[in-house]
Parts: C-alpha cells; sequence; structure tokens
C-alpha cells in the first residue's frame, strides 16, 4: 500500500490522559491496573479506570450524547491539541474530504444499564431523557465526534469487539486509496460497563490479579477503557525522518469459534503475513511486536504459536510485548491505543517491557520484553484479535 | 467514482421471503401483502453452533447466504461487510435484564452472542470463511455505510465481495425508544470485473444535498424504506428489479447521499 502519514495522535487511558502522561508511565513501566471499585460491580478483580470520566460535561449543544463512552472520548479527543490539528487538516483538505472512522464495543451501554434499573414500576419503560440514537447505539460515538469536529466526509462505527480499532485503519485507508477522502479521523473509545465486566467473568475470562500477559501464571484479562485517536492523511511529498507512517494493514477470520481462538493462531498468522506483504515487508524488518498479549491462557498460547510461525525463521527473533499488563484490555479502543503506544515507542526508541508479567512463558518461541529496552527502531507491528475470530494487524513506521 | 458489478442478491422482509419474490413485487408484477418476516434457519452451522443463535445472526446468515447462492461465489474466501445500526436488540435487553437484577451472572453465549460482529462471526463458522470480515454501523445509514466499505475493499483490493446490511425489531422497552416496525436484511454479491452472471453496474459517488433520497410509490414498501436502517437499499433493489438502467439517491448520514448509477447487464 501507498503509506499513509500519521499527523496526529493522541492516547488517554488509566495510564495516562495524553501523551506525555502515557509516556512516562510506559517510560517508568506503571501500571494503572487497581482494584475494581467501579460503579455497584462486586466482582473480585482488578480494572484500568480512567479517572475523572464522571465529571466531563459535553457541549451544551451536544448534550444528547451524554454517556460515558462520549465523555470518555471529550476527555481523550481534547488532548495533545488533537482537536487543532484535525481543524488545521480540514483547511488543507475541506470538511468533506476528511472521514472518521472509529471503534467501540459497547458504546453507551452503561448509561442503559443504569436506565434499566430506573424503569417505571407500572410501565417498564425506560426513564423519560434516555436517548437511544445519542448513546445506547454504536454510531452514537462517531455521531458525537462527527458534530464536535464538523466534519462531513464518510463516517461509520466499526465494531467487531476488541479489533474494532485495529480495523478503522483498514477502512480509512481503503476510502483514502479509493478516491473518496484525502484524510481520516480514525481511532477507538471503550468505557467501562457491567456488561462486559461481568460478561467476561461469565465466560472465567477476568482475572482476580492484575493481568500478566505470557506469564507462565496467567489467569485471564483485566478490563480497562481508552480513547485514543489517530489523524491520518496522503502524506506531503517531502516527509520528515521523523513522520510516523501506517505502512501496512492485515486482516482475517478465525473460522473456529466465537470465543475461542484457533488454537495455533491460524487467523493471526494471517492477519500479521497480510499486514507484512501489504507493507511490502518481511518478518526481519520489525523491530517491535505490540501483541494483543490479553493474559488468558488460550489467547496468549495461541498468539505465542502465530508469532513462532511468523518469526521463528528470524536470529534473534522479534522483541515483543503486550502493554495491557499496564493499560488493561481496553476492547475496542484496544488497537488504536496500541497504535498510538507504538507510535510513541517509534518515535523515542523505547520498546516497552510488560508490566506485571514475571515469568515468561517457557513455551514461547520469541523474545518477551519483560523490561523497558531503549533502542533506536523504525518499524512496529501491532495485533489485535476478537470475538467472532476477527484479527487484525497493523504496521507502523518510521519515515527515517 | 466506485464501480462494481452485481452478481448475486438476497433478500428477506416482511411478506418477502426471498429476492425472487422481492424482484417481483418491486417490478410491479405482484402486489406487496407485507406480513411478519419470515427468518428461515441457515444452512452450514454445526447443530451445537446454531442452537446458540438468535433471530438476528439467523437473519444476516441466512440473507447472505441467498446472495451467494445465486452468484455462485466460493465463500470461503470472500471478504464480508455485515453493516446493522443495532445489532441484536433482544440480547441487549436481556442483558439488561440481568444486570439490573439481583443476580447479575450472565449468560456465557449470549454475552459473546451479543457483540456487534457476532453475524460475521457465525458467518465464518458456517461458510468456513477465513477472509477478512467486518461489523459496521451508522444508525440511519448503516445500508450505505455497509455499501460504501464493500465498495471500497472491491475497488482497493480488486476482490468479489459479499455485503449483508440487516436489522431486526427491539423488544420493550427499549423499542420504544428505536421503534423498527419489522425484521429486514439485503445482501449483495459485489465483483470488480463483469462476469456471465452479473445483473447490472453500479457506479456510487458520495454528494451532499438539502433534497431527500428516493422513495418508492407504494405506500406500504416507502414505509418500510423510511423505517428500517436495512430497507434503505429498496430504490435500488426496485431498478435491479425492473432490469432498468437508471439513478438513484440513497440516504446516507445528514446531508450527505449515495448517488449510484445503474446499468444492466445484457
Amino acid at each position: 500500500m501507498t503509506p499513509l502519514s500519521l499527523t496526529h495522535f493522541t492516547a488517554t487511558s488509566c495510564i495516562g490522559c495524553g501523551l506525555q502522561a502515557t509516556l512516562a508511565s510506559l517510560q517508568e513501566q506503571r501500571s494503572g491496573l487497581a482494584p475494581c471499585a467501579f460503579e455497584t460491580v462486586t466482582l473480585q478483580t482488578y480494572i484500568g479506570e480512567v479517572p475523572g470520566v464522571e465529571s466531563v460535561r459535553l457541549p451544551v449543544a451536544l448534550k444528547r450524547f451524554e454517556c460515558r463512552n462520549n465523555r470518555l472520548a471529550l476527555l481523550g479527543i481534547g488532548q495533545d491539541g488533537f482537536l487543532e490539528a484535525v481543524a488545521a487538516c480540514v483547511g488543507r483538505w475541506g470538511r468533506r474530504r476528511v472521514g472518521l472512522f472509529l471503534g467501540t464495543s459497547t458504546s453507551g451501554m452503561l448509561d442503559t444499564e443504569v436506565a434499566y434499573r430506573r424503569r417505571d414500576p407500572k410501565t417498564g419503560a425506560l426513564p423519560a431523557g434516555f436517548d437511544y440514537a445519542g448513546t445506547h447505539n454504536s454510531y452514537s460515538l462517531a455521531a458525537f465526534v462527527q458534530e464536535l469536529l464538523g466534519l462531513e466526509g464518510p463516517s461509520a462505527v466499526v465494531s467487531s469487539a476488541c479489533s474494532s480499532s485495529a480495523k478503522v485503519f483498514a477502512s480509512a485507508r481503503r476510502m483514502i486509496a479509493a478516491g473518496l477522502i484525502d484524510a481520516a479521523v480514525v481511532g477507538g473509545v471503550d468505557s467501562l460497563c457491567l456488561t462486559t465486566l461481568y460478561g467476561f467473568h461469565s465466560l472465567q475470562l477476568v482475572s482476580p490479579n492484575p493481568c500478566k500477559p505470557f506469564d507462565v501464571g496467567r489467569d485471564g484479562i483485566s478490563i480497562g477503557e481508552a480513547a485514543a485517536f489517530v489523524l491520518i492523511e496522503r502524506p506531503p511529498e517531502s516527509l520528515d525522518a521523523d513522520a510516523i507512517l501506517l505502512l501496512g494493514v492485515g486482516e482475517s477470520s478465525d473460522a473456529y469459534h466465537m470465543s475461542s481462538p484457533h488454537p495455533e493462531g491460524r487467523g493471526a498468522r494471517t492477519a500479521m503475513l497480510e499486514a507484512l506483504a501489504c507493507a511490502d515487508l518481511s518478518p526481519e524488518d520489525v523491530d517491535y511486536l505490540n501483541l494483543h498479549g490479553t493474559g488468558t491462557l488460550n489467547n496468549d498460547s495461541a498468539e505465542g504459536l502465530a508469532v513462532a510461525a511468523v518469526f521463528g525463521e528470524r536470529r534473534p527473533v522479534v522483541a515483543a510485548s503486550s502493554t495491557k499488563g499496564a493499560t488493561g484490555h481496553t476492547l475496542g479502543a484496544a488497537g488504536a491505543l496500541e497504535a498510538v503506544i507504538c507510535g510513541l515507542s517509534l518515535e523515542h526508541g523505547l520498546l516497552p517491557g510488560s508490566a506485571h508479567t514475571r515469568n515468561v512463558d517457557p513455551s514461547l518461541g520469541f523474545e518477551y520484553l519483560l523490561a523497558n529496552r531503549r533502542q533506536p527502531l523504525v518499524r512496529a507491528l501491532s495485533n489485535s484479535f476478537g470475538f467472532g475470530g476477527t484479527n487484525c494487524s497493523l504496521v507502523l513506521g518510521r519515515a527515517q | 467514482m466506485l464501480t462494481a458489478y452485481i452478481e448475486g442478491i438476497g433478500l428477506i422482509g416482511p411478506g418477502l421471503d426471498d429476492w425472487a419474490t422481492g424482484a417481483r413485487v418491486l417490478a410491479g408484477e405482484m402486489e406487496y401483502s407485507p406480513r411478519p418476516t419470515r427468518v428461515p434457519a441457515p444452512a452450514g452451522l454445526p447443530a451445537a453452533e446454531r442452537r446458540r443463535t438468535g433471530a438476528t445472526v439467523k437473519l444476516a446468515l441466512s440473507v447472505a447466504q441467498q446472495a451467494v447462492a445465486d452468484s455462485g461465489v466460493d465463500p470461503v474466501g470472500l471478504p464480508a461487510v455485515f453493516s446493522s445500526s443495532g445489532g441484536d436488540g433482544l440480547i441487549c435487553h436481556e442483558i439488561c435484564e440481568t444486570l439490573a437484577s439481583s443476580d447479575r451472572q450472565l449468560s456465557p453465549t449470549r454475552f459473546h452472542n451479543s457483540v456487534h460482529n457476532a453475524a460475521a462471526g457465525y458467518w465464518s463458522l458456517a461458510a468456513g470463511a477465513t477472509a477478512a470480515s467486518t461489523a459496521i454501523c451508522a444508525y440511519d445509514g448503516s445500508f450505505v455505510a455497509g455499501l460504501l466499505e464493500a465498495l471500497t475493499l472491491v475497488a482497493v483490493d480488486g476482490v468479489p465481495i459479499l455485503l449483508s446490511a440487516y436489522e431486526t425489531t427491539y423488544p420493550e422497552p427499549l423499542r420504544a425508544t428505536r421503534p423498527l416496525p419489522e425484521s429486514f436484511a439485503v445482501a449483495l454479491v459485489l465483483t470488480p470485473g463483469p462476469t456471465p452472471k452479473a445483473r447490472a453496474r453500479i457506479n456510487a459517488t458520495l454528494c451532499s444535498s438539502d433534497a431527500a433520497a428516493d422513495r418508492l410509490s407504494d405506500a406500504q414498501l416507502e414505509a418500510l424504506r423510511a423505517a428500517v436502517p436495512a430497507a434503505r437499499c429498496l430504490p435500488l433493489l426496485r431498478l435491479l428489479a425492473r432490469r432498468e438502467a437508471g439513478n438513484v439517491t440513497l440516504d446516507y448520514i445528514g446531508r450527505q447521499r449515495l448517488a449510484v448509477e445503474v446499468s444492466a447487464c445484457p
């Protein structure tokens, strides 16, 4: 594919609001996971909660979008001069030539859950003021951000569980290649809700401890929340050496099971190989691999086998880590959050070590980073996989 | 402008059991007599998986299987776009009821079926399809959002694509906030070049307009088009049913429309 510029990006998660705080946490290998005291949840688990989301208020004109997910979106998109960068981009291309593709798995679900506790005892009706389109519908996130940014290009929400906000890069890339747009705001926002906390618990996939991806004693995920946004554009004729680029995207389906990955990571392997082929790169061109690495027994095993199959011929094998021990699994926001983390890695020459992981699973056929490593790097690969056997890998790189 | 050839069509709606019936109704050869949508069981799923699927997945898969059978394309390597405004409203309602009760224990099957990409996941299981799939939502503009995703896949990757756009109804109390009257689904197999099976070529252009999208003259069909996001496709299907060349404008988001030029294939 023709590389695209990541002109601007930002991320907000439990390890920090904005890039500076996020980078500082990564540099210090600080995890944002804490014992769950969220809402009325009584599960014994750790979560990655973003502080202060409740106190965010949407602009009066956009009140109908008021819910936790859109509050988190507003908190996140206000960081790092992202709004100004989008305004400048609109100035370059025009508001109809800037697309908007965002990922979320649960949108404003928390507010619907709370509304169900407040139903009219006689009629069963939801409380007056419940706004389906503005909060509950998956598209409410993009509708809100589109109005906030004043964009008039094509827009959609991708909701493919935990690959959602990786796949938005693929959608935007195709829209740009097809000539419909010149730039796009992509990203993901997913916020804590009872459906995912109790849902993953019902599948016995939630750890009672902070998650420890690829540890021999790993015992499940820690759920987090995040908002991450990336502005991608057709690149200018001459690029700065430190510009960050989207080089490749790969997508596949497992066709194996709704909630378990293919045991040998068949779809994961295809997604990584397709992303590399799309970027016209070989496995040895990858300096850092940000793993999906959720911390469940089966997910990490399957991904480990897939990584070994793709990179196994290489000596030394690729350096890899999951950053979910720091951020938690931010579900529909994970793809965009981890793309931004790869962007920071490329900019600052930082390969993040895995928070909470102590004893790396000895069966892994590649180098799993426990400690941070400082090293100039040129290309990074990021994996995002989800329920339904959906897989997406992204290749990012420095223009150099 | 985005170009593709329509090679297979599937349709399931109220009084519209399949594309053969729908084509006769839309061509004016048969009177439209709506009755509750009949959703057949999709083929290809192992019994254990079939038992786990709800009405929304059944609808999305059945209509997709109609279109793929119509086209003759092998589904294994066929990338798929699933587009829906609401996903499965019944599952969402049941989860919210459980979480509002004193016992919050959720059914694990219900939880993994609640994801917006459940249809895409079951489709890949039923068809053995290992190609990429996605799950799109753009509220009332979900049909055109799905069609745009499919058309850009055809244009950029140069491969045939399956689009399945579907909507099922919500139970109360969500129904009062999202009153979709009936379940409806449409599926298309789109190819980059003409094939002997191609029915029509479409050229699609995004535009911005205050003018309304095209409507249908039959009051009941128009009510369906206006009420159900997936049924926003009906003006396009009418041209295809009549095997006519022509232009239609479809609703997208806000002032955005998709202008589609249809030329019949010989």
